[in-house]
């Protein structure tokens, strides 16, 4: 599957200016593959940034290339939507690190040719986010109108704000955190032992073989997609129903529906993601901690950024990236006098909130981001 | 839209350009008139659906409890703190004041007036907690869990040491006289300071 996957050719641009990693490690040269719509406007001052979450990707508006699908927030970016082309140029890129174009495990070493693997650096979300600059200097763009991310999205939002308090105008940060508890840092850990000890991983050198680590990476994806939804909501969906059959079979088929649902979820996640990219996607944000460079404060983090408009959104039925989290924030940016905006919404569906049908987040984020525009 | 008439008061009497927290903003109709001439205007407020029609209309304001969560906002980090019609639904109105005048020097503080004569009358008359124009909600599910009069709010001040700026004495949409405020004031307005 993998060597389909990596078989798509993707909008990429590769610039040829070394990236130094958190790491200590460089990368001679960057890969970003990106996708933009909507038109940029004479003087450049309406571009938005949206930042993707852990198995996101560019398509933020348009049919995946693997899949076919619409692209996973096409309900809130096009013309007329929240996040309206008519009026932003809007710019998505494929996070370092990830499979879809852009830098990552898959790309081959420039000396041999050969799919790095493990030998691809270990990345940070400060990383990716340095990436994404470096293509926005390419594009000849300054400074944003805005950035805006949910869950993974968000992490690299706050990281923009840290690291670039002047070339954004607004920050939108949704269902996200500006650390990585020990609770997500456990749970990535499930999924990446779960690749670990598919014996197709093969030290993560499985490119050229007939054998990809699939069914590592449908474990966790199982796992995670769980963490993404809410108990309310599985019970809603799912109850103790049985899976096209009246009698349970005293087996090991997925006699429950819930069963079924997370098998086809793991199943047909490893037709669009690459094992080794969750691998090093998932250590970036399991490293993510903007307080750390600040001897745990998290205001230092946000010093410079007071003159970013922040908006922090949290849904209540998240327990992944739950509101204690999103206030930890909004408490950092009151405390350094940062315009920052925070609210609850109540919405049934989990973390995956962001992504779904929450016509109060639709209204936020068209106020977010017309404000000062 | 014209505003309410106490917060017309209060956005005509704050200065242009300072930096102003309204505790308890709603869905932001002070913030707007403020920040129309040019105030920098921050919001606190506690129902969702408020908070989410404010953000839509561009305000900065962030779900929050004036009991409890003024105190995430540094000293001295506004001009003006404003709490209209919210003093009588805290749980302590006293600390509530000393926390306005933490984050700011100046506050207004705006609260319906429990000795205005109607309720005086429902009171004397009736043996009844009143339900007036200005106190339209039954004693049974109102959020008015301490009702306050002019004299009350002048002797916690005075308690604390607090100076008064300037008072706006409100009965319906006019401004009435000071001279038996106590009794004739629906709505009181102070602009209180350290």
């Amino acid at each position: 599957m993998a060597s389909l996957l990596h078989d798509i050719q993707h909008h990429s641009v590769t610039i040829a200016a070394p990236l130094p990693l958190d790491s200590g490690q460089v990368l001679p040269s960057v890969t970003i593959a990106y996708q933009n719509y909507g038109a940029l406007n004479a003087d450049k001052s309406n571009a938005v940034l949206i930042c993707h979450a852990l198995t996101g990707d560019q398509y933020v508006a348009s049919d995946h290339p693997a899949t076919g699908k619409p692209g996973w927030w096409a309900r809130m970016v096009g013309p007329g939507k929240p996040i309206d082309t008519d009026r932003f140029h809007v710019i998505c890129a494929n996070v370092l690190g990830s499979c879809m174009g852009s830098s990552g495990p898959a790309s081959p070493d420039a000396a041999t040719g050969a799919p790095l693997g493990m030998a691809f650096p270990v990345i940070t979300i400060a990383d990716m986010v340095r990436a994404q600059a470096m293509l926005l200097d390419h594009l000849g763009i300054a400074r944003l109108h805005a950035v805006v991310g949910g869950s993974m999205g968000g992490m690299q939002t706050l990281a923009w704000a840290a690291t670039y308090p002047d070339r954004l105008a607004s920050a939108l940060v949704i269902a996200s955190a500006a650390r990585h508890s020990a609770q997500n840092i456990a749970f990535h850990e499930v999924g990446r032992q779960a690749i670990m000890a598919d014996p197709d991983w093969q030290d993560g050198q499985y490119y050229g073989s007939a054998r990809a680590p699939t069914k590592g990476l449908a474990v966790a994806r199982m796992a995670a997609h769980i963490t993404y939804l809410s108990e309310e909501g599985l019970t809603e969906k799912f109850g103790r129903r049985l899976q096209a059959r009246d009698i349970k079979s005293f087996g090991f088929d997925a006699d429950f529906q819930v069963e079924s649902y997370l098998r086809h979820q793991g199943l047909a996640f490893t037709d669009r993601f690459d094992a080794n990219a969750y691998l090093y996607i998932t250590r970036a944000m399991d490293y993510f901690d903007l307080a750390d460079p600040h001897d745990g404060r998290l205001a230092g983090a946000f010093a410079a950024a007071k003159d970013v408009r922040f908006t922090l959104v949290s849904f209540d039925t998240d327990w992944l990236y739950p509101t204690s989290e999103s206030r930890r924030v909004v408490q950092a940016l009151q405390s350094v006098g940062a315009a920052a905006s925070f609210v609850e919404l109540s919405a049934p569906f989990g973390h995956d909130s962001f992504l779904l049908d929450v016509p109060a987040l639709d209204r936020l984020v068209a106020g977010a981001l017309g404000s000062g525009f | 839209m014209a505003l309410r008439p106490d917060l017309a008061i209060i956005a005509d009497a704050v200065p242009t350009t300072s930096r102003v927290l309204d505790v308890g903003c709603g869905d932001g109709e002070l913030m707007v008139a403020l920040r129309n001439k040019g105030v920098d205007a921050r919001g606190l407020e506690i129902d969702p659906a408020n908070v989410t029609a404010a953000i839509a209309r561009g305000q900065s304001v962030v779900q929050g409890d004036a009991n409890r969560d003024l105190a995430d906002y540094p000293d001295d980090a506004f001009d003006y703190a404003i709490l209209s019609q919210t003093l009588q639904t805290t749980e302590r109105p006293d600390m509530v004041v000393d926390e306005l005048l933490r984050i700011a020097p100046r506050a207004f503080v705006s609260f319906p007036n429990f000795a205005h004569w109607r309720v005086r009358l429902a009171l004397l008359w009736g043996g009844r907690m009143p339900v007036t124009r200005s106190i339209p909600i039954a004693w049974y599910e109102t959020p008015n869990i301490h009702h306050v009069t002019v004299s009350d709010f002048r002797d916690l001040v005075r308690a604390k040491g607090i100076g008064v700026e300037r008072v706006w004495h409100l009965s319906g949409d006019r401004p009435t006289s000071d001279a038996a405020a106590s009794w004739r004031a629906e709505h009181a307005i102070f602009l209180i300071s350290r």
